[in-house]
């Protein structure tokens, strides 16, 4: 970590101050999880399903240039202008050129995690460019001047009271009202002024399919559709690894994606943008930002499989109860903790460390990213490019030291009961972060090697 | 058939109930078995804490302490789970040790294929599923998994008489120990374990039960800490009882 930056850990203490509040966003997403669960369990077939899927996703990672090649020619050869970025900095570029080349200044954006990777928002607003979010939850966390907590239920931090103060604020709905219908309805007419004034809408892109030229966006409030259809200007922003080789293949991951994600079994909208309309741009930006970095390390080069559904956030445990901004990055959770270290590794070295390494995350991930064998690995690599504190890198030295020696261990251990047992003082005080809300075991008078060597001495 | 007893630092430490109740019990079983005394630890507590590259000494030294067992049974999922996935020595370059080594309950299950046992604890019981046996070792099914239900340990309990084990709302979510997680991130390993704990209590545990010692050390912890009667006892405890 840097200095100065609190890490997960310490961000994570300050969300566990209101138990209450962690017991809520815990019970909201494990209902998510269950809602995950029962369609998983109900649809024949469904572990199949994510093999295929992994299987097909194994085969774009290792023939990424081919699609990404074969999808830029068929997307022109419908009309579609294809942007190439290296990273964060050129495709912010390539959408500020679009907007100021066209004369527009104001845009519409639906739901991209690219877009908060790149840190568009902040980017064109700092040109003088006025961005709203569209998605509902991503207008709540853009209008509370807040990073989306979760790649799916942008805020899902945040309760019903929260948003009703701030639509008060921003909105002009009644105060105190934290009715969802009301709510909803004023998003609604806030909203649909947004979209009948701008000029440029920006989307994310779900799936991008090399054989068609064509991409998949999906929402649940059409709010992609709303900005796309009315704008005269579409851009779309998709990473490298967002290809499919063919159409047929959405029938895999359409039926995976929502499932997965909130237990829906589709989104409400999975839209085709194919071609332009008459008189319409259509731009998609094709974006590494590190990506074929992170092809590079075959350790960790599956993660980038990842569809964005955020089942290993729903199922996490340790992300249940952190909450998304614990992850101090756009894409949190354990997905994050793995894509984020590529990035910048000493920035995100807490967040492999971030997790029990349960394995739950594995279990439920669509495409079968051994996401907890990553977290692992991870951890070693971070350690061995030095990203360790000096304490801890001493204290690993010394347990390694003991536990490589019979004698030394026997010795330690006595020592260690001994001092449990005779003067507790010395370890149950406020330095040791086990004997704040646990007590330490009981000490017994005789470790099993001590008992086996009087009991059982062959 | 020579089983090696492997007995993982911490039990052996602070948990000698459990060591000793995994020993008689399978000497009832009619098993060979032998603790090697110059054992210490997997190596785990630093492997997971990103210092793999320290282990080489405990690696060593399990393999000179287990090379000449037929099969090493541990009454732990998580420390088995990391020789099987982890443990590298020049000594053992086929990796026979990481194939010979059982976790308990998959020892008696798929070794010795128990289809009974002499025990007897008329008790309320909570069976926590460690994460790094279950998901690991697949020890019982995950319910992540479309696939059909099976408990390696939760069979063996069912065998013990008089037992009652209880149903818990989230029967698969991890306890937040997690090695060093539990210093390191310990306002939500403390949660985790509250909160597991509190699914027990709800349901009227008497015990909680497991096949790894380091989750209940936690549980117990927070137990203790609440001033609850509830005790955690090793699978191995039950099994061996009456």
């Amino acid at each position: 970590m840097e200095s100065g930056l609190k890490d997960h850990a310490e961000l994570a203490a300050i969300f566990n101050k209101d138990e209450n509040r962690v017991d809520w966003h815990d019970e909201t997403l494990w209902w998510v999880r269950q809602k995950r669960d029962k369609m998983a369990h109900g649809l024949p077939g469904w572990e199949a399903l994510r093999e295929a899927a992994s299987q097909i996703k194994d085969n774009v990672l290792s023939n990424l240039n081919e699609y990404l090649q074969q999808f830029e020619v068929n997307a022109q050869a419908n009309g579609i202008i294809v942007h190439w970025a290296a990273d964060a900095k050129e495709h912010n570029e390539i959408v500020l050129e679009l907007l100021l080349k066209n004369g527009i200044r104001k845009m519409v954006k639906s739901k991209s995690m690219l877009t908060e990777e790149c840190h568009l928002n902040e980017y064109l607003e700092q040109q003088g460019i006025d961005v709203i979010d569209s998605d509902l939850g991503e207008r709540i966390v853009q209008l509370a001047k807040e990073p989306p907590s979760h790649i799916v239920l942008p805020c899902i931090h945040k309760k019903k009271e929260e948003i009703g103060d701030l639509f008060h604020i921003h909105l002009g709905t009644p105060a105190g009202n934290a009715d969802p219908q009301l709510l909803t309805e004023a998003a609604r007419q806030h909203l649909r002024e947004v979209f009948l004034t701008r000029k440029a809408a920006l989307t994310g892109v779900n799936f991008a399919v090399a054989e068609t030229g064509e991409f998949v966006v999906c929402t649940n409030e059409g709010n992609a559709d709303m900005g796309a259809h009315l704008a005269d200007i579409h851009i779309a922003s998709m990473g490298i690894e967002k290809i499919i080789p063919q159409r047929k293949h959405l029938g895999v991951f359409l039926r995976l994606l929502a499932r997965s994600a909130t237990g829906q079994p589709i989104t409400t909208y999975s839209s085709h943008f194919v071609k332009p309309r008459d008189g319409q741009q259509m731009h998609i930006i094709i974006v590494d930002n590190g990506r074929s970095i992170q092809l590079g390390r075959e350790d960790f080069r599956n993660s980038l499989k990842c569809i964005r559904c955020g089942a290993c956030m729903n199922t996490c445990p340790v992300y249940r109860r952190s909450g998304g901004h614990s992850y101090h990055t756009a894409i949190a959770g354990p997905i994050g903790a793995i894509l984020a270290p590529n990035l910048d590794m000493e920035k995100y070295a807490d967040l492999p460390f971030a997790s029990t390494l349960c394995g739950s995350c594995s279990n439920v991930c669509p495409v079968k990213i051994d996401i907890h064998q990553q977290l692992y690995k991870w951890r070693q690599v971070i350690v061995q490019k030095g990203y360790t504190t000096t304490a801890k890198k001493a204290s690993m030295k010394l347990m390694a030291f003991t536990l490589s020696s019979p004698a030394a261990y026997h010795t330690g251990g006595k020592v260690g009961r001994w001092v449990l047992k005779h003067a507790p003082f010395a370890v149950n005080n406020k330095f040791n972060p086990w004997f704040k809300q646990r007590d330490m075991p009981e000490p017994p008078e005789q470790s099993f090697g001590e008992w086996y060597n009087e009991n059982r001495k062959k | 058939m020579k089983v090696g007893l492997f007995i993982p630092c911490y039990v052996d430490q602070f948990y000698p109930g459990a060591a000793i109740a995994t020993l008689q019990l399978l000497e009832k079983l009619g098993v060979d078995v032998t603790y090697p005394p110059n054992q210490t630890c997997c190596g785990q507590p630093m492997a997971n804490s990103g210092f793999e590259h320290l282990t080489g000494g405990c690696n060593d030294l399990f393999i000179k302490n287990f090379a000449g067992f037929d099969y090493v049974v541990a009454p732990s999922g998580s420390c088995v789970l990391h020789i099987k996935e982890h443990l590298h020595g020049d000594a053992d370059p086929q990796e026979t040790i990481n194939h010979k080594v059982y976790e308990l309950t998959e020892f008696l299950t798929d070794v010795l294929k128990v289809k009974s046992l002499p025990a007897k604890f008329p008790h309320k019981v909570g069976m926590h599923q460690s994460c790094h046996g279950q998901r690991g070792l697949h020890l019982s099914q995950m319910t992540e998994l479309a696939a059909p239900e099976y408990s390696k340990p939760g069979s063996l309990l069912n065998m013990v008489e008089g037992i009652e084990l209880i149903p818990l709302n989230r029967k698969d979510e991890c306890c937040g120990f997690g090695g060093t997680f539990c210093v390191a991130e310990e306002a939500v390993s403390v949660k985790m374990g509250k909160d597991r704990v509190a699914d027990h209590l709800e349901h009227g545990a008497e015990y909680i039960t497991g096949v790894d010692m380091s989750c209940l050390m936690h549980m117990e912890g927070i137990l203790n800490r609440q001033g609850s009667k509830v005790k955690v006892l090793h699978i191995a405890e039950i099994l061996n009882a009456g």
